[in-house]
C-alpha cells in the first residue's frame, strides 16, 4: 500500500488543474491565469475592479465554478459510494444501484415533479431535491427491515433486498411517468442525469453532507477490509462488524442521495471508478476510497466539461457517462474473465 | 502453577437454538489453560455453533460461558480478540488482497487506528507465515490460491494474533497429509511450550486422538462425553455417535488410541 499512496497528491494535482482549466472552457475561453486570478480576487475581496473583468468574474465564479464543483463532487461521492457498497457486500460489481438508494432517489424526485404537474405548487428547485433525498433514505430502511431477519445482515440477504425494492421502485416510476402524460419529459430529463444550472447551494449542501460521510467513511476503512474476510472472523479480530456496517452503508446512502438529489441518475461511475482502481491499486479500502473519490471527480468533471464546452450539443451527462463507461466496462470486465481462465 | 488449574473456559447449562430448531443442548463444561481439546461429533451435532457462542458471535439464549472468570459477553471486541483467535469453517476472501496483508490482519486488535504495524507485528506476521509453510506466497493475491493453501494463511492469520486461546473450526479440511501435520504439530507445539489453549473441531479420530490432550463429544447438541483421550476413545462410543463399528488399539509409536473401521460392506 506504502508503493502506491503516491496516487493520492497526484490524483489531487489532476483534479485541481482540470478545475481551472474546464472553468476556462466554454463559450468564452478564458486562459488560465486569468481563471486563477479571478478566483483569487474573488476569494480576498468581493470587489473587483473594470467592467470587463467584472462579466468575467460572473461568469467565472457565479456560472461556471458551481457546476464545476458539483460535477467533481458528485463524481467523487458516487465513486466513493460505489466503492463502499462494494467492499460491504463483498461484491465488485456493486454500485450505488444494487442497494435500490438511486431507484429510491429517483422515485422520490419522479413523485415530486409529479406533484408540481397535478397544480401542487411546492418550488422544485428544493422539493425535487428534498423528495429524492428522502426516497433514497426510506429505501434503505426498507432494504434493512427486508434483510433484518438475517442477524449477520449478509451481503447476499442485503443485495437481494436490494434488487425486490428497486424492481418495485422502478415499477413506481413507470406508473408516475404514465400519470405524468404529456409533461413525462421533464421526468425523463432528470432521470438522464444532468449538472446544467448548478448554483452556490447546491454545491454547499453535497458538500457538507459529503465531506463529513467520506471522513467517518475513512475512519472505518481499514474495518471495512477486515469485514472482507467474512463476519465471523471481523468480530474475532475485534471488529464491531454489525455496526461498522450499518454506519458505512448509512453514510454511503446518504452520499448517494446528496449526488443524486441535485443531478439525477448518473451512471457507471460508482461501478467502473472503484472496480478499475481495485484492479490497478489492490483492495486495501484506505487507498482504494480516497483515490476513488479523486478519480470519479475527476472523470465526471472530464465528461461534464465535454459536454457542457467541447461538443456542439450538451447531452444529458447520465447519457454520456453510460454510453462511454458500459462499453469500456464490457471490455475489462471480459479481460478479465480471459485473464482468469488462463 | 495455580493459574494453570483454574479453568479459563466455564460452559454452564448453555442452550442455542435456531427458531424451533434447537442446536446445542444443556451444554456444561469447563477447560483447563495450556491444553489441546478436541471438539468431535458428527455433522450437525452443533459443533459450529458451540464455537460461535464461545466467540460470543451469537447472543446466547440460556445458560453462561464465563472466559477468565468472567461473562464472555462483557468482554469488549478489541480485548476479546487480544484473548481470543478463531479459524472459521469457511475461507471465502472477498477480495484479491495479497497474503502478507492477510495475515497482518491478525494484528488488527493490536494497531491502533491510523498508525503503521510495528516492527513486532511484522515479526509475528513473518514468523506466522513461516510456521504454515506460506511465506514464498506472501505477495500472492489470496484470492489466486488453492484450498489448503488459503487454509494455512487464516490459520497463519490465527497464529500472528498471538492469543492465549485459538478457536478452529475443522482446520485441516481441505489439507493433504504433510500440511495436515504441520497445522497439528505447530498447535500442539504452541499449547506445549507456549502454554495457549487450543480447541479444534476435528472429523479424523485418529488426528484428534494423537494430537489432542482431552476430547469433548458432541451428539444431537449434547455434550455425549468428555475427558483424556485414552478414556473417551472407545468403540462403544464411535458405535454410539457415529453409528460406525471400529477396533480401537493402542498405537505402538505414539501410545495414543488407533481406530480401525469395520467397514460393513466389505
Amino acid at each position: 500500500m506504502r508503493r502506491n499512496l503516491a496516487i493520492l497528491p497526484v490524483l489531487f494535482a489532476l483534479l485541481l488543474l482540470l478545475i481551472v482549466v474546464a472553468t476556462g472552457l466554454g463559450y468564452i475561453r478564458i486562459p488560465a491565469m486569468q481563471v486563477l486570478q479571478i478566483l483569487a480576487s474573488r476569494l480576498v475581496e468581493s470587489q473587483v475592479n473594470g467592467e470587463l473583468a467584472d462579466k468575467l468574474s460572473v461568469v467565472v465564479y457565479d456560472i461556471r465554478l458551481p457546476r464545476i464543483l458539483a460535477a467533481a463532487l458528485v463524481g467523487g461521492g458516487l465513486a466513493v459510494a460505489g466503492g463502499v457498497f462494494q467492499s460491504l457486500l463483498l461484491n465488485p460489481l456493486a454500485d450505488p444501484y444494487t442497494l435500490g438508494v438511486s431507484s429510491g432517489a429517483a422515485f422520490g424526485a419522479s413523485l415530486a415533479i409529479l406533484l408540481t404537474l397535478f397544480g401542487i405548487h411546492l418550488p422544485t428547485a428544493w422539493t425535487v431535491p428534498v423528495f429524492a433525498f428522502i426516497g433514497a433514505i426510506l429505501t434503505l430502511m426498507a432494504v434493512f427491515s427486508l434483510s433484518s431477519k438475517d442477524p449477520r445482515m449478509s451481503s447476499n440477504t442485503l443485495i437481494l433486498a436490494g434488487v425486490i425494492v428497486a424492481a418495485i421502485l422502478s415499477a413506481g416510476i413507470g406508473f408516475i411517468k404514465y400519470m405524468a402524460d404529456e409533461e413525462v419529459g421533464i421526468i425523463i430529463f432528470w432521470l438522464m442525469g444532468s449538472l446544467v444550472g448548478k448554483s452556490w447551494p447546491e454545491v454547499q449542501m453535497i458538500f457538507f453532507i459529503t465531506l463529513p460521510c467520506l471522513l467517518v467513511i475513512l475512519y472505518y476503512a481499514r474495518d471495512l477490509n477486515i469485514i472482507a474476510l467474512g463476519t465471523k472472523t471481523a468480530d474475532s479480530l475485534g471488529v464491531e462488524t454489525l455496526l461498522v456496517r450499518k454506519i458505512l452503508l448509512v453514510a454511503a446512502t446518504l452520499i448517494t442521495a446528496s449526488c443524486v438529489s441535485i443531478s439525477g441518475i448518473i451512471g457507471f461511475i460508482g461501478l467502473i471508478i472503484p472496480h478499475l482502481l481495485r484492479m490497478l491499486l489492490g483492495a486495501d479500502n484506505r487507498l482504494l476510497l480516497p483515490a476513488s473519490f479523486l478519480a470519479g471527480a475527476i472523470l465526471l468533471l472530464g465528461a461534464d466539461t465535454l459536454t457542457r464546452a467541447l461538443l456542439p450539443h450538451e447531452i444529458p451527462i447520465g447519457v454520456l457517462t453510460a454510453l462511454i463507461g458500459g462499453p469500456f466496462f464490457c471490455y475489462i470486465f471480459r479481460r478479465r474473465q480471459l485473464g482468469r481462465n488462463l | 502453577m495455580i493459574e494453570q488449574k483454574s479453568p479459563i473456559f466455564e460452559v454452564h447449562q448453555c442452550s442455542f437454538s435456531y427458531g424451533t430448531s434447537t442446536v446445542l443442548n444443556d451444554i456444561s463444561f469447563s477447560l483447563q489453560a495450556g491444553c489441546f481439546y478436541g471438539l468431535l461429533g458428527p455433522n450437525g451435532s452443533g459443533k459450529t455453533t458451540l464455537l460461535d457462542l464461545m466467540t460470543a458471535a451469537h447472543p446466547r439464549q440460556f445458560g453462561r460461558i464465563s472466559f477468565l472468570g468472567r461473562e464472555i459477553g462483557s468482554y469488549n471486541k478489541r480485548t476479546l480478540a487480544q484473548h481470543i483467535a478463531l479459524v472459521p469453517q469457511d475461507l471465502t476472501i472477498g477480495f484479491d488482497y495479497p497474503v502478507f496483508d492477510v495475515v497482518l490482519m491478525g494484528r488488527h486488535p493490536y494497531i491502533p487506528r491510523f498508525a503503521m504495524p510495528s516492527r513486532t507485528d511484522i515479526d509475528l506476521v513473518e514468523a506466522a507465515l513461516a510456521e504454515m509453510d506460506v511465506f514464498h506466497l506472501r505477495d500472492r493475491p489470496v484470492t489466486h490460491l488453492s484450498g489448503g493453501e488459503r487454509q494455512r494463511v487464516l490459520v497463519a492469520r490465527a497464529l500472528a494474533q498471538n492469543t492465549g486461546t485459538l478457536l478452529l473450526d475443522e482446520p485441516t479440511a481441505s489439507l493433504d497429509i504433510r500440511h495436515t501435520f504441520d497445522i497439528m504439530l505447530a498447535l500442539r507445539r504452541r499449547v506445549s511450550t507456549a502454554g495457549i489453549t487450543v480447541i479444534a473441531t476435528i472429523h479424523d479420530l485418529d488426528l484428534a486422538a494423537v494430537f489432542c490432550d482431552e476430547l469433548l463429544v458432541l451428539k444431537e447438541g449434547r455434550l455425549y462425553r468428555s475427558g483424556a483421550v485414552q478414556e473417551v476413545m472407545t468403540s462403544d462410543l464411535i458405535h454410539d455417535v457415529f453409528s460406525t463399528e471400529a477396533d480401537i488399539s493402542l498405537d505402538a509409536y505414539h501410545h495414543k488410541p488407533r481406530v480401525r473401521y469395520r467397514y460393513a460392506h466389505s
